[in-house]
């Protein structure tokens, strides 16, 4: 089937198959990798990426779904060389190790600051509970958030 | 350190990457030429745990879309290898004529697209003649059915074999006033890095096989793959792209790392192999899956003088790693923080039908003080004294020189006191115990406990040192060769860290060479929290002793006496004392050294010996009696490394430590059903702890160096876990104490919790 999706501003046409997961389609179609699998069952969240500017799990969204949509990856929100503040953030606060789950974990932190700018920090577990790391502890993803809503006031 | 880099807080280099287009990962390596038109690799998998293998049926399969071959175990000529901690076990790494667990590789369909591999997979007919499958690790003792027939036993390994004779019972204690006893299982858990297992292989041009591998240790990877592949050791190639987490899962070469050489050769292609989550939680080595049978007695007045411990160690189906833990890791450290006087400890490894273990975050050493924790706890209830009082008068005394326990492990250095100490405070002990006491006497439905553990472990016990290579490029930037193995620790930002301080060189001109094993041929890899202290001290060495040698070209080239060349380290420069306006750069010594084969020195650095990590760690939980439900409150750890060379990186490590920790304590187990089927077997239905369920960490600093490397440092990377999980079980346990309570087995979830609060009324 024929979609035509914008990615990170650009714009995309491609044949796909009707079963092609949107993760596939931009790690394969597109050959943009920063957005990783980590399951099997839309439980790690390390595929997240946005929609439309909403947070969405690429494995749960069939690229035929986002037909027409701009679609927005971890490789699509620095500006240049600066860094998105999320970025920053995460990069100020040691909110990543390994690294794997962390474009999905941005992209989910973004999301949830762009529903609820000023988020204590019981929000801000809840809100990221579908995306998972086994490096960190949260602990600095958490405070990475928190840094970045209140850099932003 | 003053003035120094050393000790200070610095961002890692690796981040800007990570943050924006992503790691490269084994599957992500879409410009490699060498893979050019790479073929995909599924591996079948054995559906039944226990059974003899009648047929493998291949032809439904080979007629798929998209499906190039498909092989058995026969069809590439494999032969059973044995067990390297037990000759007497043997398999192949296909399996042939019998499977022993859910997951086991049992052929292997070869495809142009993953999704065709996996749908051609599933058309594979493999006929088995059901055995009996063995989950229980007591039942599996006593079994006249033998996973490995050769053996003439489950019992794979055994203390009594070491020489170590066999605990002798109740008789052990005829002298105490007070004997306590206990059967805990140390449940078995997944590791459950975010990155699945991924590897590729190509033979190049030159003949040589050329393998990714998403690993902690290249350098281990060779000799088995050479193995498996027929070749000298001299013609394999291991890389290793950005590694997505490995937690001890990542040491050991696999099965299906090994064959993809081989299928490759048979293809003539390079082949990828990627597998899924659900295959990864079956088929990578599962951690801990200890039972454990403990007595402690000792004195009304809360001495502890006897405590024996027969640990029942889970292999699983293979004789792997998980295997020799409990007696070379669970064994030296069972007296833990304390001055026993009287201790026994036998260990017996037992192969199940279920996946098989390895080390995973703490590998034997969370066993050990998850056992001796458990004990004291029980022994404080039956004595009526406060846990951490107990814990207390036990201690052994400070000591700044070796100190060796009746299980005759040494340590290094110890102040156990202080952690303990420093722990209660920051954590307010004595205010949790008052706010304890309020809610037990108001009624409350949500009680509040409180978990005390101390610990000590055994880092950088595997390997006597490392190698490192520091060399200078004409430009002056250092690259250093590291046989160490990053995969999140911030390697590159640390070595970078030791590099300037001994150079000068600005750490934005360092880089990091790792995880090859034709550029860096020596090497122990990532584990067992032993990077900095033997491949950071090699790396700090090195560079001092290159920073020596480079005044020796500065002296020819300055026309001066050795003796008086300074290496100004904050500006990278060498002079003459006293005469800095003068001087030459790293880039003009290198300049300077190309016809004498460059600026650079190659070492293999030893150190003295292992060190020995502690702390203490309070876990604070609030647990509601009426559903048993557990919330995480506070957790406060005291861990100390010795000298700590980035604080930022310390404490990152204690985070995820103890959040692995507390996954254990309260969420993740591993289960089979009654015929060995996996029923965890995705992250759907395994309860991978999450960031609503952990609270922030309250890090306490301590600092005790250890005289066994130049550094001063111990390891970090596993304290965290092996402190919290104890803390947090005691602390479950605290909370419905009063209700008669002494004892939930791990995780101690809300179902398990209701059932004990019901089972003490």
């Amino acid at each position: 089937m024929k979609v035509t999706i914008t990615v990170n501003g650009t714009k995309y046409e491609n044949d796909v198959e009707p079963r092609t997961l949107l993760v596939n389609y931009v790690r394969e179609t597109l050959g943009l990798t920063g957005t990783n699998i980590g399951c099997d069952t839309s439980s790690c969240g390390a595929c997240s990426l946005h929609i439309d500017g909403e947070s969405a799990k690429s494995c749960t969204v069939l690229a035929v779904q986002a037909d027409g949509c701009e679609v927005t990856t971890i490789e699509g929100i620095a500006n240049g060389d600066t860094l998105h503040p999320m970025q920053q953030a995460f990069m100020d606060n040691h909110g990543l190790q390994c690294g794997y789950c962390t474009p999905g974990m941005v992209m989910a932190s973004i999301g949830l600051l762009n529903e609820n700018p000023n988020p204590t920090e019981e929000e801000v577990r809840i809100g990221l509970e579908g995306n998972l790391c086994r490096c960190t502890g949260y602990h600095n993803i958490v405070k990475s958030v928190l840094a970045c809503a209140n850099g932003n006031k | 350190m003053g003035g120094s880099i050393l000790g200070t807080r610095v961002l890692r280099k690796e981040d800007p990457k990570f943050l924006t287009t992503g790691g490269i990962y084994v599957d992500d390596m879409r410009n490699e030429p060498l893979l050019k038109g790479a073929l995909h690799v599924t591996y079948v998998r054995s559906s039944v745990a226990h059974g003899l293998i009648n047929s493998i049926d291949g032809s439904d399969a080979l007629q798929m879309p998209g499906v190039v071959a498909f092989f058995t175990g026969a069809d590439l000529g494999l032969t059973p290898q044995p067990s390297a901690f037990n000759p007497a076990a043997t398999r192949t790494l296909l399996a042939t004529d019998k499977v022993r667990y859910v997951g086991e590789p049992v052929a292997i369909v070869v495809s142009e697209t993953r999704e065709q591999g996996e749908d051609a997979a599933e058309m594979v007919i493999v006929d088995y003649d059901v055995l009996p499958a063995l989950i229980d690790l007591e039942e599996s003792m006593a079994s006249s059915v033998h996973l490995y027939e050769a053996c003439g036993s489950n019992v794979v390994f055994d203390t009594t074999a070491l020489g170590i004779p066999e605990n002798t019972g109740d008789a052990y204690f005829a002298d105490c006033e007070v004997v306590v006893k206990g059967r805990y299982l140390n449940q078995r858990v997944a590791p459950c890095p975010l990155e699945v297992r991924g590897a590729a292989a190509a033979w190049g041009a030159d003949g040589r096989l050329v393998e990714w591998i998403s690993t902690q240790h290249a350098q281990g990877a060779v000799g088995p793959i050479a193995a498996a592949n027929g070749v000298d050791p001299s013609q394999v190639h291991i890389k290793t792209a950005d590694v997505g987490g490995g937690f001890g899962a990542k040491i050991g070469t696999y099965p299906e790392e090994q064959l993809l050489g081989v299928i490759a050769k048979r293809v003539g292609k390079p082949v990828l192999w990627r597998e899924t989550r659900s295959e990864s939680m079956v088929a990578l080595g599962h951690g801990r899956a200890q039972l454990q049978y403990i007595t402690i007695g000792g004195t009304k007045q809360g001495k502890v003088t006897h405590y024996q411990l027969h640990a029942i160690q889970d292999s699983g189906a293979w004789v792997d790693m998980g295997t020799i833990l409990a007696p070379f890791m669970t064994r030296p450290m069972s007296s833990g923080v304390y001055a026993i006087p009287h201790i026994e400890c036998r260990t017996t490894s037992v192969v199940t039908n279920a996946t098989p273990t390895v080390a995973y975050r703490g590998a034997g050493r969370p066993e050990a003080t998850a056992a001796i924790e458990r004990a004291m706890d029980m022994f404080a209830a039956e004595i009526g004294m406060d846990a951490a009082e107990l814990r207390r008068i036990n201690l052994i005394p400070k000591f700044m020189d070796p100190y060796t326990t009746v299980v005759g492990q040494t340590y290094d250095v110890g102040d156990y006191e202080t952690s303990l100490d420093k722990t209660l405070l920051t954590a307010d002990y004595a205010g949790w115990r008052k706010k304890q006491a309020e809610r037990r006497a108001s009624g409350s439905s949500k009680q509040i406990g409180i978990g005390v553990s101390i610990y000590v472990e055994i880092t950088g016990g595997v390997g006597n040192g490392e190698n490192a290579k520091v060399e200078i490029t004409d430009d002056g930037r250092a690259i250093v060769y590291t046989g160490t193995s990053p995969h999140g620790q911030g390697h590159d930002t640390s070595w970078s860290m030791l590099v300037n301080a001994q150079t000068g060189i600005p750490i934005d001109k360092v880089e990091l060479v790792w995880g090859d094993s034709d550029l860096v041929p020596v090497g122990t890899g990532t584990m067992g929290s032993r990077s900095l202290q033997q491949g950071g001290n090699a790396v700090y060495k090195v560079a001092g002793d290159l920073a020596e040698l480079a005044k020796t070209v500065a002296a020819r080239l300055l026309e001066a006496n050795e003796a008086d060349i300074v290496l100004d380290t904050d500006k990278g420069i060498f002079h003459v004392a006293g005469t800095p306006a003068v001087s030459k750069t790293w880039a003009d010594l290198a300049v300077a050294e190309k016809g004498n084969g460059g600026l650079k020195h190659d070492e293999f650095v030893g150190v003295a010996g292992a060190t020995f990590p502690f702390g203490a760690h309070v876990a604070i939980v609030e647990v509601d009696i009426e559903t048993g439900k557990v919330v995480h409150l506070e957790h406060t750890a005291c861990d100390d490394a010795g000298v700590v060379l980035n604080p930022m990186l310390l404490e990152g490590q204690i985070h995820g430590g103890v959040a692995q920790g507390a996954a254990q304590a309260l969420f993740e187990e591993v289960r089979y059903d009654a015929d060995g089927n996996p029923i965890t077997s995705n992250l759907a239905d395994y309860a991978f702890i999450s960031a609503a369920e952990m609270p922030s960490v309250n890090v306490v600093h301590m600092e005790t160096p250890t005289p066994m490397n130049l550094l001063g440092a111990k390891g970090i990377g596993e304290s965290g876990t092996i402190g919290s999980t104890p803390a947090l079980q005691s602390a479950v346990v605290d909370a419905v104490a009063h209700l008669g309570v002494r004892h939930i087995e791990m995780p101690c979830t809300a179902e398990r919790v209701w059932l004990a609060i019901q089972a003490a009324k």
